[in-house]
This record gives C-alpha cells, sequence and structure tokens, in this order.
C-alpha cells in the first residue's frame, strides 16, 4: 500500500517521464534454441514527445513494442527489466488491469492497414469500442465521438463510412482508421510499429502528417518504430537506434543524423540514396549479416562487420556518454566523437567505368496497352457486362543497351504489368514491343524461346520466388538444363559455381535450400538466376523494396557492378524515388497507368515539369533533420483513384494543386519540352518558367 | 441477394438433368434386371413367356431411348416414376422414409453443431494443454469408428445398463414427440460423433489460424476483453470453413446412412437405396440419385448464402 502511494506521488511529478523502459530482457524458446530478442534495452519517452526507434528487421525493436504492450507471443518471456508507465510497473501488472491500459492508456498502431482491421466487423463497431469498453460510453456517445474521431483523422464522409466494412476502405483510408481508434479514449502514448511501411509515399506523408499534428494538438506522446531513417529525420525528437538486441546509439534527431558516434549509424546512413545527394558514387555498404541472436558475439556485436574493429572490441561494452542525452555503444566512440576516427565503410568513390550506353536502342515500347477485363461491379450473376481496367494505357518508351531506365510510380500505377507485358508473361491489348529491332509484341511461344533467354527478371519478393524444394544449385542450374546451354552436369556445376561468385555468394552455397538463406542472400540467388542465360535486358521488379536497408544497398552495387561488367540494360521498376534516381539513367513517373514524365535523371529530380513528380519528390523523406525541417509541408492530398473510373482528361487533375478546367475535359499529349525531356502536362510550361509550383 | 437466390435455384435445374440423363444409362450398362429377380429371384420356375410379358407390362421391352425419353418427359412434370418393384409412385416411397432420413440429419447437426463449437473453441484456446490433447483424442474417436459399431455400442449399453431398447415403429414428431425422439436420438448420435468430430477439429483449426492474425492482435491492443475477443473477432471469421464442412456432412446424411439404418433397424432413405439397387429397382434408384443430387445442390447454395451472412466481403448480386 505504501509502495503504491509512493508511486503515485512519484508519477505525479513532472519529472517522471510518461514511460520508462529499465533494462527491459525479452527472450523466445524455440525449437533451435533461445533467441535473446531484446537484451537490456532502456530509454525515456517523456509527454508529448515523439520518440523513434529505428533498426533492421530482427533487431528487437517490434518486439519491445510488443512487450510493452504485453503482447508477445506465448513463446515470449520477460526475463528481466521493467516498463514504467508513470511509475507504475506495467508488467506486474495483472492481466486484467494490463487489458485496461491498452487501448485506453496506451495505444498501439500497427503496419499492415490491411489486415490490421476485423474483416467482418463495421469500421464503426470496431472504432467504438473501446469507448464502450474503456470509457463506458453508452451506444449514442459512442457514435458522436467516433463522428468527431474520424473527422480528426480526415475522413470526410464519417458518417457512411462508419457502417463500412475494411475491404471498402483504401489502404490509406485504412491506416486513418487505425489511428482514430488508437485516439479513441485519448491515450496518453501511442505506439507506431512502422505505421507508413505498406503505404505509397504520397499517403506516407498524408499519415505521418497527420499523427505528428494530432500528437502535437492533443499532447500525446508518440513511439514510431521503423527500419526508415528519413521518416525520423522529419518527425522525431529523439532517436534510439537498435542492433542486435541493443539500443546502438540514443540523441536527439540532430545527434543522430549530424553527428552519428556510431559506426553501425553511420553505415545505416550511407547505404541509402539519397535524393539530396549528387549520385555517381558507389553506395557505402555494411557487409555481412547481423548477428544470430541464440549465440550473438562477446563483445561489441556489430564488431565482425565493422570496418574500425579493434582488438578491444571483443569485450563487452555499454553506452557511453557523448554529450547531453547522447550515448553511444561503441569503443572508440571518443575517437569518433572528436573526429579523430572518420568512419568509412567499403564501397564508395565512382561507379566502376561506367557502362557504355550504346545509341540503338534495345527495347522499343510504343503506345502499348494492357487493358483487364474484370466484372463490372453491380453486374448480375449472368449478366457479361464488364469494366476495363486501364492497367497500362499507351505507354512508350525506349532503352539503349547498356542503359537503365527506372520506372517509378505509386502502387496500382502499372508499372509492374508493363515489366510483365515486355516480359510477354502478359499479352498486351494493343501497342508494340520491339527488341533489337525486332517486333516481339505477338511472338509465338517457340519464338519466345530465344527471347526469353535475352530477357530476364529479378523479382521483388526472394522469399516466394524462390521454390523452396530446390536446392540454390538447382535453381540456378534449371534455365541452363532447360535451354540445353551446358548440357554436361558436371560443366553445368561449374558455372552455377561461377555464377554465385559473381553475385557475391560462395559456391558451397549450391548445396543450400532457400529457407537456409537470409533475404539478401536469396535475392542474389535470384540475381544469379537471371544471369544464367547471359540475358541482355534485365526487368528488375522492386528488386530491393523487401530488403533491409543495409542490405539494399549491397543489391544495388551489386546490379551497378553487374551492369559494368557485362553491359547489361536494366528496366528497373520501384517505387523509392531515392533507389531509382541513384541506379537509373533515365527515369520514367507513372500513374495510373500513363507516363507523367520521362526524362534524364538529374534533369527531372532537379527540374520535374509534371505536378506529380513533384509532389512524389515533396512527399519522399530525406534523412537529415535540418533539410527535413526546412521542407514545407506539402503532402499531396486525395487518394489515387480507381483505374476502373480513371478521371477525364489528364488522369491527376483530381489531386493536382494547379489543375484548370482544361485539364478536366483533354487528355494532356506526352510532349517533348527539352531535349529528350517528355511530359504529358498542360501547364508544363509554366512550370517551366517558374510561374507556378515555384520553389518546389 | 433475392434474385441471386432465384438465380442459383435456377441453375440446378441443368445440373440434375446433367444427374438425370447420367445415372439412367449408368443403370442401363449394369448387367441385372428387375423382372429376372423379381419373378425367379427366389428360385421361382417361370417360363420365358411369364418374363416377357411382365417386361411388356413394365415397359421394359422398348428402346432405350424411348424409354429415356418417357423418363424425362415425366420428370419436366415433376414426375419420378413409379416403383417397379413396389409398383407405387417414386415420390411417395421416398416420401414416407425422407421423413425419418431428414429428422435424424436435423437431430445430428444440431448435437454436432451445440458439441462442436465449444469443443473446438477449448482446444484452439488452450492449444497443447491436457483439454487440447482430449479433445483431440475424443475427435480421432469421432473420425476414426465407424458410425455403425457406434450405434451398436449404443444399443448394447443401453440393454445392459437400463435394460431398455429404444422403439422400432417410427412415430412422426408431430405425434408423439418423445417416442418419436427416444427412437430416433440413437442413431443421431451415433452418426453426430463423427459430424461432431469433423467439425470441431475444423473450427480448432481455424480458430487458431484466426487468432494469429493480425486484426486480433488490434482488438487485443484496443483492451478488448478476451472473452470478446474470442466470441465477436475470431469467432464469427473461424466458422466460415466450418459451414462448408457442415453443410456437406449433412448432405451425406440424407443418403449415406445405410448400415447405421440397419443397425438402428430404421426404414429410411439408406435402407430404401439397398433395398432397390438388390432389386434393380431403377426407377427408384434413379428418382432417390436425382433427390440426393438435389439436396447437395440446395445446401450448397445455403451454405453459400450462410457464407453471406457471416461475410460482409462477399455480397452476391448487387
Amino acid at each position: 500500500m505504501e509502495a503504491q502511494i509512493q508511486t503515485k506521488s512519484r508519477a505525479a511529478q513532472s519529472s517522471v517521464p510518461l514511460l520508462a523502459v529499465e533494462d527491459l530482457h525479452v527472450q523466445f524458446e524455440t525449437s533451435r534454441g533461445t533467441v535473446r530478442a531484446v537484451q537490456g534495452i532502456s530509454y525515456t519517452v517523456n509527454r508529448g514527445e515523439v520518440v523513434a526507434i529505428v533498426g533492421e528487421s530482427g533487431c528487437g525493436k517490434s518486439v519491445s513494442a510488443l512487450t510493452m504492450m504485453r503482447l508477445l507471443a506465448k513463446t515470449g518471456r520477460v526475463t528481466q527489466g521493467r516498463i514504467l508507465l508513470e511509475g507504475r510497473n506495467l508488467l506486474e501488472l495483472t492481466d486484467d488491469e494490463m487489458r485496461a491500459v491498452r487501448g485506453h492508456e496506451i495505444s498501439m498502431i500497427f503496419q499492415e492497414p490491411m489486415t490490421s482491421l476485423n474483416p467482418v466487423l463495421t469500421i464503426g463497431m470496431q472504432i467504438m469500442e473501446p469507448l464502450l469498453i474503456h470509457l463506458k460510453m453508452t451506444e449514442e456517445q459512442a457514435l458522436v465521438r467516433a463522428l468527431e474521431l474520424m473527422q480528426q483523422v480526415g475522413i470526410t464522409d464519417g458518417e457512411r463510412r462508419l457502417s463500412q466494412y475494411p475491404h471498402q476502405l483504401s489502404g490509406g483510408m485504412r491506416q486513418r482508421v487505425m489511428i482514430a481508434i488508437g485516439l479513441a479514449c485519448k491515450p496518453k502514448l501511442i505506439i507506431a510499429d512502422e505505421p507508413t511501411t505498406a503505404l505509397d509515399v504520397t499517403i506516407q506523408a498524408q499519415i505521418l502528417e497527420l499523427m505528428k499534428n494530432l500528437s502535437r494538438e492533443l499532447g500525446i506522446a508518440l513511439v514510431i518504430i521503423t527500419h526508415n531513417l528519413g521518416i525520423v529525420a522529419r518527425y522525431a525528437d529523439r532517436v534510439n537506434v537498435m542492433y542486435a538486441a541493443n539500443i546502438i546509439e540514443k540523441g536527439t534527431a540532430d545527434d543522430i543524423f549530424l553527428k552519428p558516434a556510431h559506426p553501425y549509424t553511420n553505415g545505416l546512413m550511407r547505404s541509402v540514396p539519397r535524393l539530396d545527394e549528387p549520385r555517381g558514387t558507389k553506395l557505402q555498404t555494411i557487409e555481412g549479416l547481423p548477428p544470430d541472436l541464440r549465440m550473438p558475439p562477446a563483445g561489441c556485436r556489430f564488431a565482425p562487420r565493422c570496418p574500425h574493429r579493434i582488438e578491444k572490441c571483443s569485450q563487452p561494452i555499454s553506452l557511453i556518454g557523448i554529450g547531453a542525452g547522447h550515448e553511444a555503444r561503441c569503443h572508440r566512440v571518443d575517437e569518433i566523437a572528436s573526429g579523430k576516427l572518420k568512419v568509412e565503410f567499403p564501397g564508395g568513390g565512382a561507379v566502376n567505368s561506367q557502362a557504355q550506353i550504346g545509341s540503338a536502342p534495345i527495347l522499343e515500347v510504343s503506345g502499348l496497352k494492357k487493358y483487364f477485363g474484370v466484372k463490372a461491379a453491380g453486374a448480375g450473376f449472368f449478366s457479361s457486362e464488364m469494366a476495363t481496367v486501364r492497367a497500362v494505357d499507351d505507354v512508350s518508351f525506349s532503352i539503349a543497351q547498356g542503359e537503365t531506365l527506372g520506372l517509378v510510380g505509386e502502387s496500382g500505377c502499372g508499372k509492374t504489368t508493363v515489366g510483365r507485358v515486355v516480359l510477354r508473361l502478359d499479352e498486351a491489348t494493343d501497342g508494340s514491343i520491339k527488341f533489337n529491332g525486332t517486333d516481339v509484341t505477338h511472338h509465338s511461344g517457340r519464338e519466345m524461346r530465344g527471347l526469353r533467354r535475352k530477357i530476364q527478371v529479378i523479382f521483388q519478393d526472394p522469399y516466394s520466388s524462390l521454390n523452396p524444394r530446390m536446392t540454390v544449385g538447382e535453381i540456378i542450374a534449371e534455365p541452363l538444363k532447360v535451354y540445353g546451354i551446358v548440357p554436361e552436369k558436371k560443366a553445368r556445376n561449374d558455372r552455377v559455381g561461377e555464377l554465385l561468385s559473381q553475385v557475391g555468394l560462395f559456391p558451397y552455397m549450391a548445396e543450400r535450400y532457400p529457407h537456409e538463406l537470409s533475404g539478401g542472400q536469396r535475392q542474389r540467388v535470384g540475381i544469379a538466376r537471371a544471369l544464367a542465360l547471359e540475358p541482355s535486358l534485365i526487368v528488375c521488379d522492386e528488386p530491393v523494396s523487401a530488403l533491409d536497408v543495409s542490405i539494399q544497398g549491397q543489391v544495388i552495387n551489386l546490379l551497378e557492378d553487374l551492369q559494368a561488367r557485362l553491359g547489361l540494360t536494366y528496366l528497373f521498376i520501384a517505387h523509392d524515388l531515392a533507389v531509382v534516381r541513384h541506379i537509373s539513367d533515365r527515369v520514367a513517373v507513372m500513374y495510373l497507368g500513363k507516363i507523367m514524365e520521362l526524362a534524364d535523371r538529374d534533369e527531372i529530380y532537379k527540374r520535374p515539369l509534371h505536378p506529380y513528380t513533384k509532389a512524389l519528390l515533396d512527399a519522399a523523406p530525406i534523412p537529415d533533420p535540418r533539410v527535413e525541417k526546412a521542407r514545407a509541408p506539402r503532402a499531396l492530398r486525395g487518394e489515387i483513384p480507381s483505374p476502373l473510373t480513371p478521371p477525364s482528361g489528364c488522369v491527376f487533375h483530381t489531386r493536382c494543386p494547379i489543375a484548370l478546367d482544361v485539364c478536366k475535359q483533354s487528355v494532356p499529349p506526352v510532349r517533348e519540352l527539352k531535349t529528350s525531356h517528355l511530359v504529358a502536362c498542360h501547364r508544363a510550361e509554366e512550370i517551366m518558367e517558374g510561374k507556378v509550383l515555384q520553389g518546389a | 441477394m433475392l434474385t441471386y437466390t432465384l438465380k442459383r435455384l435456377l441453375l440446378t435445374i441443368p445440373t440434375l438433368i446433367g444427374v438425370a440423363v447420367l445415372v439412367f444409362f449408368m443403370l442401363r450398362i449394369v448387367p441385372g434386371d428387375i423382372v429376372e429377380v423379381k419373378l425367379r429371384g427366389d428360385g421361382g420356375n417361370v417360363t420365358q413367356e411369364v418374363v416377357d410379358a411382365e417386361r411388356k407390362r413394365l415397359g421394359l421391352d422398348r428402346p432405350l431411348l424411348v424409354q429415356f425419353g418417357d423418363y424425362m418427359w415425366g420428370l419436366a412434370r415433376g414426375d419420378l416414376g413409379i416403383s417397379m418393384w413396389t409398383e407405387r409412385p417414386v415420390i411417395e416411397e421416398i416420401l414416407i422414409r425422407l421423413e425419418l432420413s431428414l429428422e435424424v440429419a436435423i437431430l445430428a447437426t444440431i448435437f454436432a453443431t451445440l458439441i462442436s463449437i465449444p469443443l473446438g473453441t477449448a482446444a484452439a484456446l488452450f492449444r497443447n494443454t491436457w483439454i487440447d490433447y482430449v479433445v483431440r483424442i475424443v475427435t480421432i474417436g469421432g473420425l476414426s469408428i465407424p458410425s455403425f459399431w457406434f450405434g451398436m455400442i449404443i444399443i448394447v449399453s443401453l440393454l445392459t445398463l437400463f435394460n431398455w431398447l429404444p422403439p422400432i415403429t417410427f412415430t412422426p414428431i408431430y405425434v408423439d414427440p418423445v417416442a418419436n425422439l427416444s427412437q430416433l436420438i440413437w442413431p443421431a448420435l451415433a452418426v453426430g460423433y463423427r459430424y461432431c468430430a469433423v467439425t470441431a477439429r475444423m473450427i480448432r483449426s481455424s480458430l487458431l489460424e484466426v487468432l494469429a492474425e493480425d486484426y486480433i492482435r488490434t482488438a487485443r491492443a484496443k483492451g478488448v476483453y478476451e472473452k470478446l475477443v474470442v466470441s465477436r473477432h475470431a469467432l464469427r471469421n473461424a466458422l466460415l470453413p466450418a459451414i462448408t464442412v457442415m453443410g456437406l456432412e449433412f448432405a451425406f446424411l440424407i443418403g449415406g446412412l445405410v448400415v447405421t439404418e440397419q443397425v438402428f433397424n430404421l426404414n429410411g432413405i439408406g435402407q430404401l437405396f439397398v433395398q432397390s439397387v438388390s432389386r434393380n429397382d431403377f426407377m427408384l434408384i434413379q428418382g432417390m440419385v436425382i433427390m440426393i443430387a438435389g439436396f447437395y445442390v440446395i445446401i450448397n447454395l445455403v451454405v453459400d448464402l450462410l457464407y453471406a451472412v457471416f461475410d460482409p466481403r462477399i455480397r452476391y448480386g448487387n
């Protein structure tokens, strides 16, 4: 009793942080041993503050958040530490006391808005539930509050939405609903676990802006868990960087981004391509993989991957203070902080002798259309009424030998379909595809065989695109066998070994199965498979978006190396503007099946002539707090319209800040406004002359 | 939804026509002749003339296609024909037995639903504890013990424990519910065990899957009572696959209780099936096959409609 009063009086003091995590240890029992997922992390969150926890997958950031909510899987166990919410140790509460805290004092927003809402309950029910349970509101009161919440999170037609089900809402909208649920009981703290990772760039900007504003207005503290350094720079007050179950550096956003003290933090920042830095240099990369958390290295956990490790690094280390509130877990932190030691990672420097870009186009796509028929909404059972999805609508571009064309856009813009049609995995509805001067649009199966050798593909998801029952060697050897290129088994094995070394793996890995490899290694296998047939064109469909930041850099460098060495041509499809900018020679921006703008990389990023390109660039976060704070919040409004019913005239006019009447009526033609700078906008001249959208 | 249901009902017509055609010709391929069985079956010594005359009387001497045309024309008018053995209308023969079979099936379904939902839910919630193990053993038993054998055990137990046997004659439930139930509850129990086992296992596994879903984590993160998490958030999603299994199982019970009906000495559809096959009573067999096919189609429709009730993502028609 006395202790309780004491804790209460302590909580009353404003010096007590809202949340204090103290020396938290979490472990999971698995059939293959104990995984120590979180080992001794401590941090605090003050009232109304935005604190970020940054790290790559498996570093323990999500586990620590779930531990705070006491929502760990049954195999997980807290072995040590305290989690104090206003002085109350959450780990000592009974299950029902903890339930009363969840959704009332602490809310959580999850990564996947598509699966985080219950498909069989109305949106209204799901928002009202915590109000009915925690605040004991009546149905009527809860309904009023739910409407208010819908307004707060920027959903305009709240009344109608409340009676709808999750599948009737877009991803961005669902995440707004999740936020509304989180806000419902006016919690003191919201934990957001990768809240925008599954969303498009323009939607991501909207959601983050919304969360930041709400947290400021309502004084709610926010813990953002993310792997994306960019969004941290803009929105966080303080940052904790996690690596292999430890916090390896903590400090203010400025500390972390401007004076990173830990080599890992340094490496993390350099392995991300950035929109605000000159290109032409290779990314620096952190070699190797994070340690196995069943048996982590005894000393500094980053030592095996650190280019500056010394003997001392094999000894245990704890966080060492550098400045006010800035700490790092590194033996050489003083040297780094004082500038004596400059952290450098392998890579960097100029890109290997830029590949020769030929003059003759290797791939020419003109007037390409791909329409899908789907059953019209509201069409009856026997009705054959069809609606047409114009996935790709009149797209033209060409790629020269040795060149990389980046194809960027948000989800549903048709970029992947372009790739599939070029690969002839889908039949074009109209238009032509010329490969090396030959029209291959309607090649038959046999004719395609020869062509498929020349055009290969690297897929997005290295987890599902490799057959789990085949060894790596069999996967890579398969095309060699099918095409009879290397008929003899022994020679084929040699070739597999050669290909594996080419992509930075070891020949002995041919014996392994895909599940034994990490994500980055699997993607390398995917690349080796594509290279096996010595193609001249590779369609890379989001090849790095499923990978961790430090691994992403490795794969991008590999792709660049291979291009320089083998003279490959890439069609590089991605949603990440910085990655596309880094690797591409020219960039095409797509929106709702059409190309909005196509130009040289430097040109399009420096002087975009289309309002959509500008909006995309504005929305993309940059990992530098100085840059971010100077940028005006310019999130693009609205959502991508359904490709079933694209807007008339310019498809972008519904979201365009400078749309005129003419934009609603006529489709802007693709015009070459400057040499090799194509744009489809009625007002491109005005943008070029700086009359509108100035200073973007 | 209404138009959808009507359309689906209309679609059953081609299905049933297909079934009728198939069963008509397949039965004719099988060797055996009802007249032979009827007149010479028990060692009766009759002349070929008598046999031919009987054939002619039953219309079996006509060309196959004429018989077929006749039959289909009858079907179109809703006439299933006349049993070649008892010479009563097929529909009548079926209907008197259907009442009993349908009641057993419904009783078994009620029994199975009442038991399997809590059983499957408990097993999923207390996964890998003794509760789960008990449920799993009990349900494995239900899958592996044949219903007729379980029925025999029930009868023997009733006899030894209470020195009592269920009544043998069928009393409709609207005449005397007690007599009716005291006869039919036992076969319902015997087949319901298997039914319940299949459903409980389905509910267990689908509930386990649903409980691992993100939206369950969301519900817990909202501070929803665990009871509500299960009943409101999880169970409604988990019941969908169970409904499919229950529908199929129900349709099976209408015609598939061949041996169990023998054990309980019930004069149901299963019993009728055995009789008509052994007598080569083509008309009756055809009638029953069409009826059972019709049941399957309708129950499938009911299952699909139930899906729409449980899952808002499924909306038929407009």
